[in-house]
């Protein structure tokens, strides 16, 4: 990565006293770009005119690795792309299979599987939520959402044994029937939830300097978005009503009822009100999911060898961070042909630049939490 | 070679006191520090839900210590194209600066390093100005982006709020009539109220502009971790880092001590004057004894045997304090003809009690404010302190002054200055407000232009 | 561990699903004269008797797209229920700008490619295509040979930035008029596409390897 091209501005580079122009190195190594991001930003003082990110750090070619084990066997790997959502990771491949294969999971599986996905939501949520403060200096809400975000992964430890990357599902259902007391461990964490996150908002979202350093920056404008390809909170933020769980159910959601929150202006502000909202939201679905989980098999009828007839598959899921799509081509055989996965990190990172310029420093690490990516995912 | 040491000798016998309070002050201070920072960590993980440091030492008292030996044994990291000299001298001239500034603050009637400094206050705030250089230069000689952000923001912020700190002083001293610290705490003394009291608007103004001035949240931009890694410290580590580290927490205390001289009284205990309240010069005992007895009962209960010990020496330390506080209040009364030998005795000790527990409240304050709300973007920094703090400071100023006049004028003295000068005080706040708001409005057509263009563009 | 790339032999028949009737043997199919268009006016119900996956699609959009581009548009089918146009390489800019401004296709999902080495045009192209006001998917593919260039769609979707981007990086397959066009995940300096078939799971490239990071292998 020894070149250094920055997209120009297009507008002449207004540099006070005949000054240069500073090219900062934001990582790789930073504490607030998430992991291994490297953008190089182009400064006017502190004043941002030209950015470049640079990905690729921790790529892992999780697609080649696809094409060179069977579909089972790489059901696992999707979930060390987006590491925080792991369950939703899983979801949108084991669905994406199932779809290849034509078979559908059994009711109870979709169920369980909604509610397990929903609880990643929040848990992703809340780790975006927590960083995002820190990087804008309120050190304290960062602890209060890994306590809540705790509860979670015990409750995912308590499904399938692991915390993070969960392999909680498997293609045509689930491996593992729900434990005893699931039900009532969600509903106790979605009981305590509604305090805990008004108490989150407390400290936040009525708070001038909060207000100061969110409101107006990074603003994405509705046409802008879609043109970008931004998807998830991203886009609703600007104003785009859309959810792959209302647009194109999948799981369970069709029978729940849930609304989709969006901004007005597409700034910082806006997308944090967004994923404030879909928490609550994520919390009501949980709720009315555990009211009737039905009883039944949890597994369809798949066999030991999965041998998809020969064909291609896009599926796509609403993960925590926008639209995860799946794209599998078949060629008969027990290894999937190609994987490709559609990451939402990567494609709402490409927003960064245009959402970035004109801005200062300070706002350069807000509007990298705003985005809520995740570096396993954009590098894969 | 006789001359000088005879000149050396005569020196010492001039200068004994002084130098012997520096070099305790040198000495003792690093581990002040250290513990302010122990006592950070731990309010911040009680506000947080979590617990702190707590591996090194019962409930992590003794981390402070292992944090100092670590830093002094890590490897000493200078970066090849840094400026070496200027590198190596930057931190020097931060805690440096600090440390000097120090000199001119009375911690108690009895305890100055520069005994009776006719320009106290002046001397203390030049000085501990002086540790931007510190800043600025490491920022500069470490050759990196960052750590040259962050000096300029440094040197930027201190400009601003040097200005609204000094003014909020002025209106603080217009009351005193004097630069010397000792007189300052008597002079308030003889108001028989504090001067904090007497100008709100002040006391608040110098309030925000040490924070900034300290660069503490939320104002702490010239080091934000998130924005610019470490700002201008990104480069240095181990002892030279700690160095940075110890000017930071050694300018706290001075701009808390500035503040508790000028504007909560000093050394006084609250309400000086009124004798019925004679009874809160027992206060500091019966604080030490009480937590000596906390101690005692949570001995027992810890989980290691080495830790009930060390809670019973704490509790020990406690009641040894207790009864060095208690003792010259008792002996007067036990027998009176001691009284006169005790006296300065007593308010030394008790006078260093106040200070330091004002002192505390107001780095309590700091820390409070850290916790809890994020973090000013540097130009919203910089509008705050042009657009609000500094007219606010000069206003206040004015209208201060004119309270004195009109306060003379009507004769009134001590809590009856309160009738003019808290009018005077919504006065200025409201005129401030104004302004603010007229910039705001101004700001706002400016930034609507500017979107419009850029979406345009 | 099957680290060979795997050829696309004819594939057993599918196991678990109907037996297809007619050997159908690629993926991707063969180029066959378009034109075979009539009978079913709506989307068939698919699932039900499916011959192979894949059937002939031929719904209003698939006339609309043939009456105004007509050999530009290759072949429709309709596989799972999801429709696929393959559409002439040389013709993908025109035909996307078309898709985005009158069949309202405004979000560009994806962009990937997949490779078939033995084919003569070994390339596939795969744009996944979403429609708002619809709501509906479209997928777009064309075919692309070695060292062929095939046009950018950056001037109708802005995504396909870093998206062609990587398929450049991964597949070396070269889009014109694209503006800034280089690797992305792999360092510059990188030899080689590693999702091409013929690139194994292990290769590397290790004069690179060696060079910048001093180590032998990065295994």
């Amino acid at each position: 990565m020894a070149k250094s091209t920055i997209a120009e501005t297009g507008e002449k580079p207004h540099t006070l006293l005949g000054a240069d122009e500073l090219i900062l190195n934001m990582g790789p190594q930073h504490p607030s770009t998430h992991g291994v991001l490297r953008v190089k930003l182009k400064l006017d003082g502190e004043r941002v005119i030209g950015s470049e990110c640079m990905i690729g750090y921790l790529h892992r070619g999780v697609e080649k690795i696809a094409e060179n084990r069977s579909y089972q066997q790489f059901a696992p790997y999707v979930d060390r792309m987006d590491y925080v959502a792991a369950v939703s990771n899983g979801l949108g491949y084991c669905e994406a299979v199932e779809k290849l294969l034509v078979v559908e999971a059994p009711p109870r599986a979709k169920v369980i599987r909604t509610i397990l996905t929903e609880l990643q939501r929040i848990a992703s949520h809340l780790l975006w939520l927590g960083t995002h403060a820190l990087d804008i200096g309120a050190l304290t809400p960062v602890f209060y959402c890994f306590r809540e975000r705790e509860e979670i992964l015990k409750i995912f430890e308590k499904y399938c044994g692991a915390r993070l990357t969960t392999h909680a599902f498997r293609i045509g259902g689930l491996q593992y029937e729900a434990y005893d007391t699931l039900e009532k461990d969600v509903e106790r964490f979605c009981k305590a939830f509604e305090s805990r996150i008004t108490q989150y908002e407390d400290l936040l979202t009525q708070n001038r300097i909060w207000l100061g350093r969110t409101k107006g920056v990074g603003i994405l404008k509705p046409a802008e978005a879609i043109a970008l390809g931004a998807t998830g909170p991203v886009l609703r933020g600007s104003g785009v009503k859309w959810d792959i769980r209302k647009a194109m159910p999948y799981a369970a959601y069709d029978q729940y009822k849930f609304e989709i929150p969006t901004g007005t202006t597409g700034d910082t502000y806006d997308r944090y009100l967004v994923r404030m909202e879909e928490m609550r939201q994520s919390r009501l679905i949980c709720l009315q999911a555990i009211e009737n989980i039905p009883a039944g098999p949890i597994m369809a009828k798949v066999g030991k060898v999965l041998k998809p007839p020969p064909g291609e598959v896009y599926h796509s899921i609403e993960a925590p961070k926008g639209e995860l799509g799946y794209y599998v081509v078949s060629d008969g055989t027990v290894q999937p042909y190609r994987v490709r996965i559609r990451p939402p990190s990567f494609v709402n990172l490409e927003s960064f630049d245009s959402m970035v310029r004109g801005h200062l420093v300070a706002d350069v690490v807000a509007i990298i939490g705003t985005l809520d990516i995740v570096l396993g995912e954009v590098d894969r | 070679m006789q001359a000088v040491i005879q000149a050396t000798l005569d020196f010492l016998k001039a200068y004994w006191a002084p130098l012997l309070c520096g070099l305790v002050i040198v000495a003792v201070l690093p581990l002040i520090a250290g513990y302010i920072v122990l006592v950070e960590r731990k309010l911040m993980a009680d506000m947080q839900a979590r617990l702190g440091p707590m591996r090194v030492g019962p409930h992590g008292l003794l981390q402070p210590i292992a944090d100092a030996v670590k830093l002094l044994i890590k490897e000493d990291i200078i970066p090849e194209d840094a400026d070496k000299l200027v590198f190596w001298l930057a931190p020097v001239l931060s805690v440096g600066a600090a440390l000097l500034s120090l000199a001119g603050l009375a911690i108690g009637p009895a305890f100055q390093v520069a005994k009776g400094i006719n320009i106290g206050i002046l001397f203390v705030v030049g000085v501990s100005a002086m540790g931007i250089y510190g800043i600025v230069l490491g920022g500069w000689a470490s050759n990196s982006h960052y750590s040259l952000m962050g000096a300029l923001r440094s040197s930027a912020q201190l400009v601003s709020y040097e200005t609204a700190a000094g003014m909020a002083l002025v209106s603080g001293l217009l009351f005193a009539g004097t630069l010397n610290v000792t007189s300052i705490v008597e002079a308030q003394r003889d108001q028989g109220i504090w001067f904090g009291l007497l100008a709100p608007v002040a006391f608040f103004t110098y309030l925000v502009a040490s924070i900034a001035e300290t660069n503490r949240a939320p104002f702490d931009l010239p080091e934000a971790e998130s924005e610019l890694v470490a700002g201008y410290m990104t480069e240095y580590s181990g002892f030279r880092w700690a160095l940075y580290f110890l000017g930071e927490y050694t300018n706290m205390i001075v701009v808390a001590s500035v503040a508790t001289t000028l504007f909560l009284g000093g050394w006084l205990r609250p309400f000086p004057n009124t004798h019925w309240l004679n009874f809160l010069d027992f206060f500091p005992a019966l604080m030490m004894f009480l937590i000596g007895v906390y101690c005692v009962m949570r001995a027992p209960k810890q989980p290691a045997k080495v830790q009930t010990l060390f809670m019973l020496a704490v509790a020990g330390l406690c009641f040894v304090l207790a009864f060095i506080l208690v003792a010259p209040l008792l002996i007067p009364i036990a027998k009176p003809s001691l009284a006169a030998a005790v006296k300065p005795f007593a308010d030394g000790i008790l006078g260093s009690f106040w200070f330091l527990l004002k002192v505390s409240v107001y780095l309590y304050f700091f820390m409070w404010l850290r916790f809890t709300i994020p973090r000013y973007r540097f130009d919203q920094l910089m509008r705050l302190g042009w657009h609000f703090l500094i007219p606010l400071s000069i206003i206040n100023v004015l209208v201060m002054g004119i309270a004195m006049i009109v306060g003379s004028y009507l004769h009134l003295a001590g809590g009856w200055l309160l009738l003019v000068t808290i009018p005077a005080s919504v006065l200025a706040l409201i005129v401030a407000l104004y302004i603010l708001s007229l910039e705001q409005k101004s700001a706002a057509t400016e930034q609507a232009r500017a979107a419009s263009d850029s979406y345009a563009g | 561990m099957a680290d060979e790339p795997k050829e696309q032999q004819t594939p057993p028949k599918p196991a678990g699903e109907k037996p297809a009737a007619s050997p159908s043997p690629q993926v991707t199919l063969p180029a066959k004269t378009e034109g075979a268009t009539p009978p079913a006016p709506k989307p068939p119900a698919p699932a039900k008797a499916p011959v192979s996956m894949q059937t002939p699609l031929n719904n209003e959009l698939v006339t609309r797209l043939r009456a105004k581009f007509g050999a530009g548009i290759l072949e429709a089918i309709e596989d799972r229920k999801q429709a696929i146009v393959l559409v002439e390489s040389g013709r993908l800019a025109e035909i996307a700008l078309y898709l985005r401004d009158e069949e309202k296709f405004d979000l560009l999902s994806d962009l990937t490619a997949v490779d078939w080495p033995k084919r003569e045009k070994r390339f596939d192209i795969v744009l996944n295509l979403y429609s708002f006001p619809k709501n509906e998917r479209l997928r777009i593919k064309t075919h692309a040979a070695e060292g062929e260039q095939v046009p950018s769609s950056f001037g109708v979707w802005p995504t396909a930035n870093w998206l062609e981007r990587e398929v450049f990086d991964m597949f070396g397959i070269v889009f014109s008029g694209h503006p800034d066009l280089k690797r992305i995940l792999l360092p510059d300096g990188w030899q080689g596409y590693p999702l091409r078939k013929d690139y194994d799971i292990i290769q590397q490239d290790t004069a690179w390897v060696r060079e910048n990071l001093g180590i032998e292998s990065g295994q």
